[in-house]
């Protein structure tokens, strides 16, 4: 056994060490560039800091074993489960946990096969693929299916699991999906439940939250709503996030991709007189209202 | 007889931690990886057995590490077990780089056979003397 404090400095400069790992920029960035999501951005702070601290105990012998850092992100769609998941992979790089900051997207097809003896290696295959890198299994729920028990789910989580307890050197994995049926789909796997260190649950979206997110959207694409175009994009939301399937940020996203194209058609309707670049890029109302969403109606049915 | 196939094939027999680059490097390039072996040592023998599928779309060598450990627990000191890259950029799969990585404990070499022709002309061949015996028996069980 080694001594831990033998030849070693007994002080370490955990503030050195947080600006050497570059992680506060990735943190920053996440602040900046994720809207709202405060309980999530905490608890990537949190596991940043204890990935960092884990790290400086290792390098000082006082840990051999390497953390577990396997996640479960719980929501509902268009919540930001992927992007926070890329921005982790990103940390993790730079903590030195993951060899590559690639972040390699799967859902069952991918990893399930069609007839027995083809789940195996294909599991194995994306396994492979990912390795040094991070692992995101969207809708991870669907790998095991209860009313059939023939299906060839449970293989691949077989598979699975003995990688995320074999290989916490080389891949980490994260599983994402709506929060009630990863219960239920946790409480059908407990051995994958024991062996995912951090789970993370992400909240809807406010209103206002979501305005500031079209509104980012709209910047990114040098776009801008005018000021009514902005009230009726409120009333916009107001309505649609009573309907059922709202999406949060992807609703939001296709929204404005449809009022784009609204705005694209009222621009070339009026094409014999002249355009300013104020109108170019200015969404108004008309493209908001227009929606099917306010016409039916405070929501009675929209497709 | 220390056989001399692939890269490499001169030098002392690679070290995992060489073997684990050569491989990052393939990967580096967009190689495919794959794992081969065989116990027939003739240089004639250009298509050994697969190990699995062989490898795309790597981010990092440690799969191909895992294989090859799993190869070894199988035919390790009995069989040639050698590792080949892949470059599929030019439209087909064309081979970049093959380095043996494990061989046989015992390397009983090649015999130099001589057959007689017409006008007392000689053809030369060469024989592995491991072949003598039947696959799978050939460097022992």
């Amino acid at each position: 056994m080694p001594d831990p404090a033998g030849a070693k400095p007994a002080t370490v400069d955990l503030e050195a060490a947080f600006r050497a790992s570059g992680v506060g920029e990735v943190l920053d960035e996440l602040d900046r560039q994720l809207v709202g999501l405060a309980p999530v951005k905490r608890r990537i702070r949190e596991i940043a800091a204890l990935l960092l601290v884990d790290k400086l105990r290792r390098e000082l012998g006082l840990t051999s074993q390497p953390p577990t850092l396997h996640m479960s992100f719980t929501g509902n769609p268009g919540t930001g489960k992927t992007t926070v998941a890329q921005r982790m992979a990103d940390i993790l790089h730079r903590l030195g946990y993951i060899r590559t900051n690639r972040l390699v997207s799967v859902t069952r097809d991918d990893l399930v096969g069609q007839y027995i003896g083809h789940t195996a290696p294909k599991t194995k295959e994306m396994l492979k693929k990912a390795m040094g890198g991070v692992l995101f299994i969207d809708e991870a729920y669907y790998l095991y299916r209860p009313e059939n028990e023939r299906d060839y789910g449970q293989e691949a989580i077989e598979i699975l699991l003995q990688v995320m307890e074999d290989k916490r050197d080389d891949l980490v994995v994260i599983l994402a999906g709506y929060a009630d049926r990863m219960e239920r789909f946790f409480q059908a796997n407990p051995g994958m439940r024991s062996r995912i260190a951090h789970h993370i649950d992400f909240p809807d979206y406010t209103k206002e939250e979501l305005l500031a997110i079209a509104e980012l959207m709209l910047a990114e694409q040098n776009y801008r709503f005018s000021p009514e175009g902005r009230a009726a994009f409120e009333r916009y939301l107001e309505a649609r996030m009573r309907q059922p399937h709202f999406a949060n940020a992807r609703s939001v996203r296709n929204a404005l991709d449809r009022a784009r194209l609204r705005h694209a058609v009222r621009l070339f309707e009026r094409r014999g007189q002249g355009l300013t670049v104020e109108d170019l890029q200015t969404i108004g109302p008309e493209e908001i209202l227009a929606s099917r969403v306010l016409a039916a109606g405070a929501g009675e049915r929209a497709a | 007889m220390h056989l001399t196939q692939g890269t490499f094939s001169f030098l002392p027999p690679l070290t995992d931690e060489q073997i684990r680059k050569q491989v990052a490097y393939c990967i580096s390039k967009g190689w495919a990886v794959n794992i081969e072996f065989t116990d027939d040592p003739h240089p004639r023998n250009t298509y050994w057995e697969m190990w699995g599928l062989p490898m795309f779309d790597l981010q990092d060598p440690a799969p191909v590490m895992y294989e090859l450990a799993e190869c070894r627990k199988v035919h390790k000191g009995r069989k040639y077990i050698r590792i080949s890259a892949f470059d599929s950029s030019p439209g087909w799969e064309s081979l970049r780089l093959s380095f043996i990585t494990d061989r046989p404990e015992e390397e009983p070499g090649f015999d130099l056979v001589r057959q007689e022709a017409q006008g007392r002309t000689i053809r030369y061949t060469i024989r592995p003397y491991a072949t003598d015996k039947p696959m799978g028996e050939r460097y022992g069980r």
